[in-house]
């Protein structure tokens, strides 16, 4: 850690002596140069390189942002690899018929035939046209579920849902957080006053319970089998989850629109709009990366709770949430885990690599930071 | 110092009434059908006539005026219910077939005893870990138990669950799922209360882990910040042993944020997790009133989201008030 700091150091006094120096012994520096500008020789790392060296120093950080990587190829262009997939949905397995026996259907009978007794049950055969609950095999490197879908298809699928409404709901999150945000901090009085109590009152309804209702009341009012019922609710998630950010932006503004330069933007005219988006904003934009980051994790695991629960999207969709649903039936839980364990892997990975880049920014922002 | 906890009060009976002002809105969306047939199902297994119920029924509807659903008629019916909440009155749960505080009362304590249990256990861990790690920073112990907790908090609860059932109660055999006890009569005495402790062991393990995370980092971030305030330097400086400075220096004074994160905890104490719950089929609060929820019981649905919203503001209230009366130097005002 150590080393690493001296080594910026020695960068920095190394651009700034190569700098005077030259200049100060050389009034005809060009032709030292020979030819090149003074910037082609030194380096100037803008805040944001500095922020990114910082960013790649930390291990987890970067195990962090690859494994998200790898989630989208897997997402977005494993389907493209795949057999199994075709326009955006999945197909059965037809190859290999598994003939199924469902079960005993009748007791044992007993009769006699020429005074030889035979013994006689009833067996229901169904024959499929897919291959079910197929095992692991080169052809289904998960198996195949209940319809005979490719359960590593229909997990790559997953991830497109689960993935593309994380960032959807997490920027519109922070669309909404930060202009009711900025409104207060930067107008207080009644306006602050106003936009904070709805922050207060939002920030204490208990988020599962009520997408539960919703849920509920959507498959009442003839929604439950539509992919739109899960977009109502999450429309309904933006509408109160926003609230964090609203606080941090407007905790931030608070401090910001004290400082000197805010004077300078008042003395020099300039209308409200572009004080607040164009001078008090980008001050708050390191925080609000941070906080998009985490929150990417908390709504992709709000998804999935939803879909475990079997109250998301509708039950044939792939999402991560509904094949991890599989789960909650005994029989799968106990004999099929190929079904549910990938999905469940997926949800916790991107989690953790969510949470990782978080961290890893905070800390790469943070100027106070050793590190 | 009163005249702050008198505005916070006021503001808290503010939010409150907001809360249950939208959450009933939403609740209204539901159809009326929903709550009649809801009705007409918990009482038809009384033994009451066709008539009888259909009576008690339209009895119902007029007086928590859930007939019109019209805008108006939805803010009547939000004044009838806030009017009977404030007697005390919460209305009666289809599902349980009693009244809502009943039900809340009934289930609470099984969740409050297990996520009590869980939080006193996952504090005697994660406190001393937490502070170790801050002591020796990027050591050894410091990475691993980092990214444990990381993984601990990226695990989503039905997952780990259903691992924990798949290997340890499936494969291995090892603990009993699924409920409470596995029939045991309650006269059995010592045997009895071990099934219960037997059952309890996953579900609890799935609580420590997901939270045990959390707790261990705030307490590594807030040591970490005392360790480089100045009078630890001065208690260094004096020539106190390191053990001294350690745990009586900065072990105090970590523990002034950790009163108020813990105050954050109220809700989940007594509202129960509810998918743990669910998973692993445990009676509490969390998993009746999911059931609830889902059967679309509209009362036990108001009454579960205000009990959590109320747990909540008084979690928040208490956090600032717990921060003034355990460290001295903060003054309450604004």
């Amino acid at each position: 850690m150590e080393e690493k700091e001296l080594e910026v150091a020695e960068e920095i006094s190394e651009e700034m002596i190569s700098e005077e120096g030259k200049s100060e012994k050389n009034p005809n520096f060009n032709d030292n140069l020979h030819g090149e500008s003074l910037s082609d020789r030194t380096k100037v790392l803008s805040p944001w390189m500095t922020v990114a060296k910082r960013f790649f120093r930390s291990k987890l950080s970067v195990i962090g942002l690859v494994t998200i990587i790898l989630l989208f190829l897997f997402s977005f262009v494993g389907p493209l690899f795949s057999p199994w997939a075709a326009d955006g949905g999945t197909v059965s397995d037809t190859t290999n018929i598994n003939l199924i026996i469902d079960g005993i259907s009748s007791p044992t009978i007993y009769y006699k035939v020429n005074g030889v007794e035979y013994e006689a049950i009833a067996i229901s055969i169904t024959v499929p046209s897919y291959v079910r609950l197929g095992g692991i095999s080169w052809a289904h490197w998960l198996g195949t579920d209940e319809s005979g879908y490719d359960v590593l298809t229909r997990l790559m699928l997953g991830g497109r849902v689960s993935l593309t409404i994380g960032f959807v709901v997490v920027i519109i999150q922070t669309i909404i957080g930060v202009i009711l945000g900025g409104l207060a901090g930067y107008f207080g009085k009644w306006v602050d006053n106003l936009i904070m109590r709805i922050v207060d009152i939002l920030s204490c309804i208990p988020t599962l319970p009520i997408m539960l209702i919703l849920s509920v009341i959507f498959t009442e009012n003839g929604l439950g089998a539509s992919i739109s019922k899960l977009y109502y609710m999450m429309i309904f998630l933006c509408a109160i989850g926003w609230t964090g950010t609203a606080r941090l932006v407007r905790g931030q503004i608070l401090s910001l629109r004290e400082q000197e330069f805010m004077l300078a933007a008042k003395a020099s005219g300039l209308s409200t709009t572009s004080k607040i988006f164009k001078h008090l904003i980008p001050n708050v934009i390191p925080q609000l990366i941070v906080s998009m980051t985490l929150g990417l994790g908390s709504v992709i695991l709000m998804e999935a709770t939803l879909g475990f629960l079997g109250l998301g999207a509708p039950l044939g969709t792939a999402t991560w949430g509904n094949l991890i649903n599989l789960a909650s039936t005994a029989d799968y839980r106990e004999y099929y885990p190929n079904l549910w364990v990938g999905a469940g892997v997926c949800i916790t990975l991107a989690i953790l690599a969510f949470n990782f880049v978080g961290d890893g920014l905070r800390d790469a922002f943070d100027p106070k930071m050793k590190r | 110092m009163v005249k702050y906890i008198i505005k916070r009060l006021l503001l808290a009976i503010l939010i409150l009434f907001g809360v249950s002002l939208i959450i009933y809105f939403l609740l209204r969306l539901m159809p009326t059908n929903v709550i009649a047939d809801n009705y007409r199902i918990s009482h038809s297994n009384g033994g009451a006539s066709e008539e009888e119920i259909e009576r008690g029924l339209q009895a119902l509807l007029a007086a928590y005026g859930l007939e019109d659903n019209s805008f108006f008629g939805i803010i009547r019916g939000y004044f009838l219910w806030l009017g009977r909440f404030l007697q005390g009155d919460m209305g009666e749960s289809f599902k349980y077939g009693a009244s809502v505080q009943d039900v809340i009362g009934q289930y609470m304590w099984l969740s409050f005893g297990i996520s009590f249990a869980a939080l006193i256990l996952e504090m005697i861990i994660a406190i001393p870990l937490g502070i170790k790690c801050a002591v020796n920073q990027y050591g050894k112990l410091d990475y691993i138990a980092t990214i444990l907790c990381m993984v601990g908090i990226a695990f989503p609860s039905f997952f780990l669950g259903n691992l924990f059932i798949k290997w340890f109660a499936v494969d291995l055999g090892w603990f009993e799922t699924g409920g409470l006890s596995s029939g045991i009569s309650p006269d059995a005495g010592i045997a009895y209360v071990i099934d219960i402790l037997w059952h309890l062991v996953l579900p609890m393990s799935v609580m420590i882990i997901l939270s045990i995370g959390g707790l261990m980092r705030y307490t590594r971030t807030n040591t970490l910040e005392v360790l480089n305030a100045d009078y630890i330097r001065t208690a260094r400086a004096k020539g106190l042993s390191e053990g001294k400075v350690i745990y009586k220096h900065v072990f105090r004074n970590t523990m002034i944020p950790l009163v108020t994160q813990l105050s954050f905890t109220l809700p989940s104490l007594f509202g129960g997790a509810m998918i743990t719950e669910q998973i692993f089929a445990l009676p509490g609060i969390g998993n009746q009133a999911y059931q609830g929820l889902l059967a679309g019981d509209i009362f036990l649905a108001m009454g579960y989201n205000m009990f959590l919203a109320v747990l909540t503001v008084i979690g928040v209230l208490f956090a600032d008030l717990m921060y003034a009366v355990v460290d001295p130097r903060v003054k309450l005002g604004g």
